[in-house]
């Protein structure tokens, strides 16, 4: 006698059948992510609204009232009518002295070509399926400078000498934001190794610039590397003025580098260097093939952080009288011949748009390069 | 902490051979202190060429610290430390030079989660000894084919489950052609079904005549393999014996309760 009333054998197997049309398409989609509940529907509501009320006068400001220079009336007199919103016209009037500063206008090619070297050479560099990753360093991080410093000064091969002090606009921003980077970074590795050497000599010289660096502001740097430093120095020799802004520039990122970095380091556990160490790495060998791959692809955010912040700081030249890209703008906001309502915030609206393509560019290229990198958990 | 997994495996005994005269590590009133505590207190130990030694002990015992300083990992304030010949002193060279000739599994595997199988396998013989990417990649499918895990190597670590990490961990070491292995409770990390795994893969280097030091709970692999059993406490060597002996007539009043508490 057997109790099988809970019993069950299953003597057909199910197909599969269509989800609901509430789960997928255009309304599942609405339904689970912005009307799930009562709070999300109340939320997107008033994020549609705040958007209505937002959007249209930019878009007026930035399109349909704004000047163009295909626009009917072109001239200076339509941005100076009540109802005009940006002057586009004294962008693309200025365009040149916005990216070239005071650089003689028969010479720009010469920037040009250092514009053309720099992506040319950049490219393949950051591209991570292309082979020849050496051949590509070698090219961005030796013949670019090269190259870029004698085309630009000029005084050799023929060309005509241009002193930095004609150097300008976005020119001088790209010089200094990537002279900055790839000085920081290196800088910043060492400086991290040395503030966790077990020689104390190393550790308390690392830990002194970091901190002497970390503690003071960029301005106060540039100020004393400016006006200060020619006082210690013996009458009669000039150091240009571009160059002491880009050696502040990379020394003040750097210490900010090795901070992060020593973040990266940290982070990692103690058998890595354990395993490296027991496998006969010697230091050297264990930090650059075991140890810093991983600390550093840890914190690509915070590097990549320290980057953008690099970008921007470099508006901060202009207080030492470089004509950077912002300080251009700047140069050209109070010029009579475009004397307009909006000519200031045209100007300004102009210069933001230009830093934030190139913040933009590297924050994302670093999320592609994080999800590259991530070895962790792959399928 | 079982006897079950070592005692499935066959052991072939006829390789292991214990040489009369080449010695493999000597330690001679070795003391270790961690600031003001004692961790090791005169240690002497002699391993000849071609040894099985299994060091156990309750936890806290100074075993680990003791075969971690066999290559370097801990510095030992007292006494010597001759491994292959060489001395272990501050002399970073030699340091380097010992570990070499070292190989050391970890409790953790410490594999680099960033290089490949065989990226973890080759890079020492790559950077250490100089050997040409094609050799060292040839002997390190040796030996993930000896270790059963070949159609792995171009995955990443974290693609792996521990007992193959692990197996992963000791390829890695013996790529390097060491003439001493160092494990620090290598199965201490696994699932009772990895253990297995990992263990026949350390009975199967002890029978090519591997001069092996193991840290390690696993009695049953001591009983099988080993031919001498040290027990440590409270950082110094209490009792050592072949494991017949050691396991069916322990001598020292803590080996006993040692023994009582692990097997049952």
């Amino acid at each position: 006698m057997t109790d099988t009333s809970f019993a069950y054998v299953r003597n057909e197997m199910l197909g599969e059948q269509p989800a609901p049309s509430t789960s997928k398409g255009l309304v599942g989609w609405l339904r689970q992510n912005l009307f799930s509940d009562i709070p999300n529907s109340i939320m997107t509501i008033v994020g549609i609204l705040f958007l209505a009320w937002f959007l249209p006068p930019i878009f007026n400001f930035l399109v349909t009232h704004a000047v163009f220079p295909w626009s009917v009336d072109n001239t200076v007199e339509a941005c100076r009518t009540e109802e005009a919103g940006a002057c586009w016209i004294y962008v693309v009037d200025r365009f040149n002295f916005f990216i070239y500063g005071f650089y003689p206008s028969e010479s720009y090619w010469r920037v040009n070509i250092c514009f053309l070297l720099g992506i040319v050479t950049l490219v393949p560099l950051l591209w991570p399926d292309l082979p020849h990753k050496g051949l590509s360093a070698i090219g961005f991080f030796v013949v670019m400078p090269v190259a870029t410093f004698f085309l630009l000064n000029g005084g050799v091969f023929g060309l005509t000498e241009v002193p930095t002090e004609k150097w300008g606009g976005l020119t001088i921003t790209l010089i200094i934001a990537t002279v900055g980077i790839v000085a920081s970074l290196p800088i910043g590795i060492v400086l991290a190794l040395g503030r966790r050497s077990h020689m104390p000599f190393v550790k308390y010289v690392c830990i002194a610039f970091i901190e002497l660096w970390r503690a003071v502001p960029l301005i106060t740097v540039l100020f004393m590397a400016s006006i200060m430093l020619p006082l210690f120095l013996p009458e009669g020799t000039t150091i240009d003025k571009l160059l002491r802004a880009l050696v502040g520039v990379s020394l003040f990122s750097a210490a900010y580098m090795a901070e992060v970095v020593r973040g990266g380091l940290q982070a990692l556990p103690k058998g890595q260097y354990e395993a490296a160490d027991a496998l006969g790495l010697n230091y050297f060998k264990a930090m650059y093939l075991v140890i810093l791959p991983q600390a550093l692809k840890h914190v690509i955010p915070g590097i990549v952080n320290s980057f953008i912040s690099l970008f921007k700081d470099t508006s901060l030249v202009s207080i030492v009288g470089l004509f950077d890209l912002l300080n251009t703008v700047q140069a050209t906001t109070a010029q009579v011949e475009w004397k307009s309502p909006h000519q200031a915030t045209t100007g300004y609206l102009f210069a933001a748009a230009m830093f934030w393509v190139f913040c933009f560019g590297m924050s994302r290229y670093s999320m592609y390069m994080e999800r590259r990198l991530n070895t962790g958990h792959k399928e | 902490m079982s006897e079950v997994s070592a005692d499935q495996i066959k052991v072939d005994r006829t390789k292991m051979t214990v040489s009369d005269t080449d010695v493999a590590v000597e330690i001679n009133g070795m003391n270790k202190w961690y600031g003001d505590f004692h961790v090791l207190k005169d240690i002497n130990l002699k391993v000849m060429k071609g040894e099985r030694i299994v060091i156990a002990g309750p936890s806290g015992s100074g075993k680990s610290t003791l075969i971690r300083c066999i290559n370097r990992l801990e510095e030992h304030q007292q006494g010597e430390i001759i491994v292959d010949g060489i001395e272990l002193t501050n002399d970073l060279k030699r340091i380097d030079e010992v570990r070499r000739e070292v190989g050391m599994v970890f409790q953790h595997f410490n594999l680099f989660p960033h290089l490949t199988i065989m990226e973890n396998c080759t890079l020492a013989p790559m950077w250490v000894r100089g050997i040409p990417k094609a050799e060292a990649e040839a002997t390190a499918m040796e030996y993930l084919e000896k270790v059963k895990i070949p159609e792995q190597a171009d995955k990443f670590p974290g693609q792996l489950s521990g007992g193959q990490q692990q197996r992963v961990a000791i390829a890695r070491s013996l790529c390097m052609n060491p003439n001493i292995m160092l494990f620090d409770e290598p199965t201490s990390a696994l699932d009772p079904e990895m253990i297995k795994e990992v263990l026949e893969v350390m009975v199967n280097l002890a029978e090519t005549g591997m001069t092996m030091l193991c840290v390690t709970h696993e009695m049953g692999f001591a009983r099988q393999v080993a031919n001498r059993v040290i027990f440590m406490d409270q950082g110094q060597i209490i009792e050592q014996n072949d494991p017949d002996n050691f396991f069916d007539n322990p001598q020292h009043e803590r080996t006993k309760l040692f023994l009582s508490q692990i097997l049952h």
